[in-house]
Order: structure tokens, then C-alpha cells, then sequence
């Protein structure tokens, strides 16, 4: 073998180097142990960047996105593995990691297989290319005879090892634009369902999840909160605390509020105690669930006209039609409540958690202790579905700081369900006003659309810990996040359909609680309520629901999409008391297409009233990479939509919030479940495009549009069950 | 503290604890076991149910006290000697019914414990069971596909 100089000669590979990664870390290696951590630069434009090459023919993949529950992992292995000629079960992937892993900012959006998956894929392919152009120079042979397998260059009678081409080191070589990607040329194993290998850890019980993670004297802590969001606290009863066994430290710093104790139970021992000997500031929480469209209404709104289009002169004497529909706040209620680890050792944290987003998060959490973010390591670990922005990131946070107070030992922060019930950021309430006309031939000529929310994310992205629950409660006081992302109320607020003129208002207030994004953010409320005015509309116009928007559908694939579910659903016969609805859309406008279609059974019970039974989805994500997943996540999609759209609605009243449980906050359950059935339209030859958010609104209208035609009567507000 | 004795999937442990903890928190805690989660601790989710004596139970309320002397099986415990996995658990794996998985403990102990008592469980019958447990990623009607699967083989 010759030496690594000799043989770059040899290669004459002069603008390829090689870089060893940095140390990696792993959870099922680390049990009992300090991780070793990293805060290195990762450049995402270094091939190496996103895979290793391993010496037994294994593939590592390296991804700056999270596992939700999504199944982002198998789809990113996936992708390399066909890129490389490697056998699915010989590729592991390593999760967003500071130091570790490229800064790929939030998993969220349906954006990863649209980003990290193609970012995987072009370094995959471009690894690829440079192996087999090294392996050419190194035998002699033309590159066409080169191939590659499972971690083997063959070429001719010769086989070698890539560690050996690459004499164990790794390729960091930029990312170009490979000139092929097998996933278009030969497509073996992408567009199959390959099984998530995730499942198999699940089913046996084995450290999965940041719940999972045990260390040697690893403590126990529970926060205390205030009733409401703006109490503080004014005085607490110390007294005999301290002697209690396992009793370990109370944790006060202005209103901010934490016990740490020996084991798990006694920390919820003393933080129920604790509760009961604190006083707090009354500061009631404004409005009503009851009042909340009038109330959400009356606040000072920051206004923008968004979009103005068309031709409004032409439109008169049509038939106008008007509708106004809302949506309540709405949890995200996690299964499994957020948790944490963190220890401050040697002047550094480190944390392991399941946010979205390790290295936003990280920047936010060094501003909030005033630490260089240098010292501050994150390492991304599974926890429960989050659909979204939820307390992943508060309880990292306050994990962060209570370590602080007890260098050199893991503190275990876990909240209560109590706690995430009432402490997560909501998806936003929303009020959506309708009024268009229509032509003598019942094609719609004008559309005005108004619109009514909190914004949609506060997320901490900007570094402020205004954006981390415990930032608003320290002695510092990085105050509340401002109003939120007013892109988010505004997605999908442009109907897809054909308009003469169309003109859409938003109003965005800062409502009484705390919000941030939620699957789909505004485009759930937003396509609930145009898919159900399309209906409207279709009935004033004495048309059926499919053909209304057909004729006003230009986009070919929105057409397929809708043909398609036409099709699925056209021997289905809705009998005395059911109703059949239909909603449509493509995510923000530019993702994946989806069609619902929902059969619903009504009865004269008073709870209850309306069932779901059965939802039909048909979803065009142009490149499926694994159809299985993609099923999967649009039918958890159709269901999870479903019950939001029947019984979902944050309670409150002036003392606090009062969904407090799965009681207080009910969600759909098996007896009330729909059967649902899922149907691809895989598009090799294009991009592939966001998935994961884009059955929300088709399947919340279709519900309501199937009550509405049980019924004969329209529903206009959410919950169905209110 | 006080040593409280039972048996785990098949072996006997004496942990040292409290009487009055949660099941849950032994399990998790002090027997590091993975598959019982922590979801509600008001016995409303299913998340951290075991199989007591064969039935499915939250063990999130459950005193810990309340085991002694009995037989605990957690997702641990349903493999067989072989590493081979319960028929339940390889229909869950079969049908991919899961997403995030967190309710996948839950799930399988639950259904375990039906099909054992009822082999030829009705599918409302399952449905009327496994109304105790929730899923929120939306993957009930994998997990009813995977469970109606079980009961066939």
C-alpha cells in the first residue's frame, strides 16, 4: 500500500484532502459515561460533512435534522445507501449534534427531505464519484469498469476496501453536482417501503429515547410553576425542607422555581410539597374560551394587506356568498411529556434533549446563562411525536440551569403532563372571513379573504431567550416572545383555485396565551376554511364539490390528485345519517399536493354526535422515497387532523389554564378512530417534496364538509364538539 | 426505605425503596428498565402499562407495594429465550405501526394481555380495549392492523 503522499500523487486527486471527523459521540455508547463532545465547525459543503465511510464497508450518515417520529432517518439512509451501493442494514445515521453534525437550523416545515435528505444525496453521489475516480487512478483501469458494493470498489478481477482508497480517512472534497444520481438513473432502493430500523430498538425496550438516558448519580428535578403565565412569585415557606430525605437543592432565581432531589419520586414529592407553600401574584389570563372569536377580534392588530390580484371592476351582479370560521387554540400534548438531561462540568454544558433544533437552541441557551456558546454542547436525542414547536425547548433550558447550580452532576429534568398541558406553546387561535362572487356560469370571479391569528412560531431561532420559557422568569427578565411569525398565519391563505380577482387581509394580534408553531402552523385553519367555503360556494353554485374545484384547478397535478381520491371514493354510498366530504391542497403552495375524502356518521347522542368512519388521502410528494413513510405520516396526518377538527380546544379561565389532562383535553381514541387508506402518486422523475404537514387542512374540511352534508348544516366553528 | 419483592419478567428483584412509589418509577428508576414511559401518571394514557399477573395495568399510580409478591412482565420480558419477539411485538413490526413510538409500550402490553384472554377478540372488542391507550401520532389503524394480525397467528 502506498503511503498517503505517494498515493495522492499517484491519484493526481491534488484538490481532494481528507480530514479526520471530529469525536464522535453515540448514547448507546455513552451509557454511565460523560460524553465526549465537540464544538468544531462543521462546513456543509465538505462531502464528509454528511457520511463517514467505515473500515468494515458500513456506512454512517450524518444528519443536522431530528427523528420526530417522521421517520426522517430511514428515508436520509435510504438515499445514501442507493447513492452508494450499500445494503440498508449496513448504514446507521447520527442525529443533529452540535460540533457534530451540520447546523441545519429547525427540523420542521416538511422541509428535511427536501433539504437534508438532497444534501445527503449529492454528498452520497459526489463520494461516490470521487471513490471510483481514485480507484481508476489507482488501478489503471477506466472508470467504467469500476463498481461500487457494500463498501467494495471492484474493479476488473481487483477488489479493494474504500477505507483503503481513502486509506481511512475520510473525503473532504466539496459538495458539486454529481455528475449522477442513481435515485434518477437506476432507482433500486429509493421509492421502495424499506422497513425503519428504529422499530426494533422500540419493540424490545431499549434505550431509545432521552427518558431512556441514565448516568452514574444522575439527580432528579422538577420545576414549580406559577398558576398563570405572568405570576410571580412573592414569597415560598422554606422551612424544613432541606431535612426531608433526598431532599437535594431548591433552586430559586426571581420567579423561576426548581427542586432537585436523590430519586425521581421524591422530586415530585417535594414539588407538590413546594407548590402548596408558595405564594403567587394573581395576574388573571384574559377572555374565555366562550368569547375568544370576539375578544381575538377586539385587540390591537398588526394589519398588512398581503396579496392583491386581479381584476375586481369586471366582477358585478354574481351571486356573493360569505362565511366567517374559526379554530381555538390547540395543544400539540405530546404522548410522553418533554424531559432533558445536563450537566455543567469544567466550565462546559452539555445537554442531551429532543428539540428541533440543537444549534439554534444552543446559541439561545449560551445567551441566557452568558456562556460562549463554545461551552455549550447539544446533543440531539429522540423523545415522544412532537408535531411541532412544543416545551422540548423550555425543558432543555431549564434542565441547563438548574445543572449549573450542581456542577459535575447529570440533572434529569422531566415535566409533568400537568406541566406540558398547561405550559407548551398552543397552535393559535384563528378567525378566517370569506366573501366571494360568482359569474352566471358559477366560476368565481372575486375572493376576499380576512384573516384573524396570533403569529406562528416562537421559536428560539434569534438567540433571544425571551423564545425559552424560563427566560421570562429569571431576575434578568428577557421578557415574552414579541407576536410571532406572521408567515406562518399566512400559509396556504391563497386558495390554489383559478379567481377572477382575489384579495387577502391578515390581522395578527397577540393573543392571552402562549402559542408557537404547530404542525401546519396557519395552513390547517386556513385550508379548513377555504376548502370549506369551496363547498359553499360549490352549493350556491349547483355544483358538485369535485367538479366546482376541478373547474377552477389549472395545476395538473392538483388535478390528478383530485381525480385520483375521485376515483378511490366513487363507490362509496353515504347512508341516512352519514355524510361524504372532500378537501384539497398543496402544502404552502409549493409542497405536497394532498386530497381527503371523509365519510361521517351522525346520531342524536350528545357527545359523540360525530364520527369519523373512514378517511380515504391521496398525496403526491413528486420523488417518494419510501412510500410506506410517506403513508404513514399522511395517515397519522388524516387522524390526528381529525381529532383536532372534532374535540381539540384549550380551556382556561382568568386562574390559569384548565386542560390540565387527557380529561380535561380529550383527543381522539381507538372506538372513534377512522379505518383510513392512503394513496401515492410517486413522481420519480421530480423533486421530492415536503410531506409531513400536508394532510392537516385537506382532512379538517373534508370531516366538516362530510358533517355539513349529514347534516344540512354548515359548521363554521372548531371544534366540532365544542 | 424497605425491600419489596417480585418477580421480573421471570426473575425475582427486591429493589430498596419506598413502598409508596409508583411501580413506574422502580421499573424506570432503580430496575433501569426502558419500555414502561412515563405519559400521564394519572392512568389515563397507557403508556406505562405492564402486564400484573398477565393483565395489562398502569403501573404510574400503581404503590409499589401493591407487586409485592406478584409477576411483572414489561416489553422486556416478550421475547422469547431465543431473542425471537412475541407475536405481537413482530405484528407491530410487520404492519410499521408506529411513529414516534412512545405509546408502543402501552400498545403491545395491552394487547398482549387481550389476546391472551380473548384470542378471537372482536375488532370492536380491540377497539373497546385499546380506548384506554393513546396514540398521538395518529397510527391507530396500523395498530389495530398489527393487533388483528396477532390474533390470526
Amino acid at each position: 500500500m502506498s503511503t498517503r503522499r505517494t498515493f495522492l500523487k499517484q491519484a493526481g486527486c491534488i484538490s481532494i484532502g481528507f480530514s479526520l471527523l471530529g469525536p464522535f459521540s453515540c448514547i448507546s455508547e455513552g451509557k454511565g459515561s460523560v460524553m465526549p463532545y465537540s464544538n468544531k465547525e462543521i462546513d456543509p459543503e465538505q462531502i464528509d460533512a454528511w457520511l463517514e465511510l467505515l473500515a468494515d464497508g458500513r456506512l454512517k450518515v450524518i444528519t443536522g435534522k431530528m427523528e420526530l417520529g417522521q421517520g426522517i432517518s430511514i428515508a436520509v439512509m435510504q438515499v445514501a445507501a442507493e447513492e452508494l451501493q450499500v445494503e440498508i442494514d449496513r448504514v446507521s445515521i447520527h442525529l443533529a449534534e452540535t460540533g457534530v453534525t451540520p447546523d441545519e437550523g429547525i427540523t420542521a416545515g416538511s422541509r428535511s427531505i427536501e433539504t437534508s435528505a438532497m444534501n445527503v444525496r449529492r454528498a452520497a453521489a459526489c463520494a461516490r464519484e470521487v471513490l471510483i475516480s481514485m480507484a481508476a487512478e489507482k488501478t489503471g483501469l477506466p472508470v467504467s469498469e469500476m463498481r461500487l458494493e457494500n463498501g467494495k470498489i471492484k474493479a476488473g478481477n481487483d477488489e479493494f476496501d474504500w477505507t483503503e482508497i481513502i486509506e481511512g480517512e475520510q473525503i473532504s472534497k466539496q459538495v458539486y453536482e454529481p455528475e449522477e444520481i442513481y435515485a434518477k438513473t437506476r432507482r433500486k432502493l429509493v421509492g421502495t417501503p424499506v422497513p425503519r430500523p428504529d422499530l426494533e430498538k422500540m419493540i424490545r425496550g431499549e434505550e431509545f429515547y432521552v427518558q431512556d438516558l441514565r448516568f452514574p448519580g444522575m439527580l432528579h428535578a422538577r420545576v414549580v410553576r406559577p398558576p398563570s403565565y405572568k405570576s410571580g412569585l412573592k414569597a415560598l415557606e422554606e422551612q424544613n425542607l432541606a431535612n426531608t430525605s433526598g431532599f437535594v437543592k431548591l433552586v430559586r432565581k426571581g420567579s423561576f422555581l426548581a427542586v432537585i432531589a436523590e430519586k425521581e419520586y421524591q422530586a415530585i414529592k417535594f414539588q407538590e410539597e413546594i407548590n402548596k407553600r408558595c405564594e403567587w401574584e394573581s395576574k388573571p389570563i384574559p377572555s374565555t374560551p366562550e368569547e375568544l372569536k370576539s375578544y381575538l377580534k377586539s385587540l390591537p392588530a398588526n394589519s398588512a394587506i398581503d396579496e392583491e390580484r386581479g381584476d375586481w371592476s369586471s366582477a358585478s351582479g354574481g351571486k356573493v356568498v360569505k362565511a366567517s370560521y374559526s379554530k381555538p387554540y390547540i395543544m400539540h400534548a405530546a404522548n410522553g411529556p418533554s424531559c432533558a438531561i445536563a450537566i455543567y462540568e469544567n466550565e462546559v454544558l452539555q445537554i442531551w434533549c429532543h428539540s428541533q433544533g440543537v444549534y439554534p437552541l444552543r446559541d439561545t441557551i449560551a445567551n441566557m446563562l452568558d456562556l460562549p456558546k463554545e461551552q455549550v454542547y447539544i446533543k440531539g436525542v429522540p423523545g415522544s411525536g412532537c408535531y411541532g414547536h412544543n416545551a422540548a425547548d423550555d425543558v432543555a433550558a431549564e434542565a441547563a440551569l438548574l445543572a449549573k447550580e450542581i456542577p459535575g452532576r447529570h440533572i434529569r429534568l422531566q415535566w409533568m403532563r400537568e406541566e406540558e398541558h398547561a405550559w407548551e406553546p398552543y397552535g393559535s387561535a384563528m378567525i378566517m372571513e370569506h366573501e366571494a362572487s360568482l359569474d352566471e356560469k358559477g366560476q368565481i370571479q372575486t375572493w376576499s379573504y380576512e384573516l384573524w391569528s396570533d403569529g406562528h412560531s416562537t421559536r428560539p431561532t434569534s438567540g433571544d431567550p425571551a423564545n425559552l420559557l424560563p427566560g421570562r422568569y429569571l431576575e434578568k427578565g428577557f421578557g415574552v416572545p414579541g407576536p410571532g411569525w406572521r408567515g406562518g398565519a399566512i400559509r396556504n391563505a391563497p386558495p390554489i383555485y383559478k379567481t377572477g380577482a382575489f384579495k387577502l387581509t391578515s390581522n395578527i394580534f397577540e393573543g392571552p396565551l402562549r402559542i408557537s408553531a404547530l404542525r401546519g402552523l396557519g395552513a390547517y385553519a386556513n385550508v379548513f376554511g377555504i376548502e370549506c367555503f369551496m363547498d359553499e360556494l360549490a352549493e350556491k353554485a349547483g355544483k358538485d364539490p369535485f367538479e366546482f374545484r376541478l373547474a377552477h384547478l389549472e395545476d395538473e397535478r392538483a388535478i390528478d390528485c383530485l381525480k385520483k381520491l375521485k376515483d378511490m371514493t366513487s363507490g362509496v354510498q353515504a347512508e341516512t345519517g352519514q355524510g361524504f366530504g372532500i378537501g384539497f391542497a398543496q402544502y404552502k403552495n409549493s409542497a405536497s399536493y394532498c386530497a381527503v375524502a371523509a365519510l361521517v356518521e351522525t346520531s342524536e347522542e350528545e357527545t359523540k354526535w360525530a364520527v369519523v368512519k373512514k378517511m380515504w388521502g391521496v398525496i403526491d410528494s413528486g420523488e417518494c422515497i419510501n412510500p410506506d413513510g410517506l403513508k404513514n405520516q399522511t395517515e397519522g396526518g388524516m387522524i390526528q387532523s381529525a381529532s383536532w377538527t372534532l374535540l381539540e380546544q384549550v380551556k382556561w379561565d382568568a386562574n390559569g389554564i384548565t386542560s390540565l389532562d387527557w380529561e380535561t383535553y380529550p383527543m381522539l381514541r381507538f372506538e372513534e378512530i377512522p379505518v383510513v387508506e392512503v394513496e401515492v402518486i410517486d413522481r420519480p422523475e421530480m423533486p421530492p417534496l415536503g410531506a409531513g404537514e400536508a394532510a392537516q387542512g385537506p382532512s379538517a374540511a373534508a370531516v366538516v364538509n362530510a358533517i355539513s352534508a349529514a347534516t344540512g348544516n354548515r359548521l363554521r366553528d372548531l371544534p366540532v364538539n365544542r | 426505605m424497605s425491600s419489596i419483592s417480585f418477580y421480573l419478567n421471570g426473575r425475582q428483584v427486591s429493589p430498596d425503596v419506598e413502598p409508596s412509589t409508583p411501580l413506574l418509577y422502580v421499573l424506570r428508576n432503580e430496575l433501569e428498565l426502558n419500555g414502561p414511559k412515563f405519559g400521564c401518571g394519572l392512568q389515563q394514557c397507557g403508556a406505562c402499562m405492564v402486564l400484573l399477573d398477565g393483565t395489562a395495568t398502569p403501573s404510574c399510580m400503581l404503590p409499589v407495594a401493591a407487586a409485592e409478591g406478584k409477576g411483572v412482565v414489561s416489553l422486556e420480558g416478550l421475547a422469547r429465550e431465543d431473542g425471537s419477539l412475541h407475536p405481537v411485538q413482530q405484528a407491530f413490526i410487520d404492519e410499521q405501526a408506529v411513529q414516534c413510538g412512545y405509546c408502543l409500550n402501552g400498545m403491545v402490553i395491552h394487547a398482549v394481555s387481550l389476546l391472551d384472554e380473548n384470542p378471537d377478540a372482536s375488532d370492536s372488542e380491540i377497539r373497546k380495549a385499546m380506548d384506554k391507550n393513546i396514540c398521538r401520532c395518529g397510527t391507530h389503524s396500523r395498530i389495530l392492523k398489527a393487533i388483528q394480525k396477532a390474533r390470526r397467528s
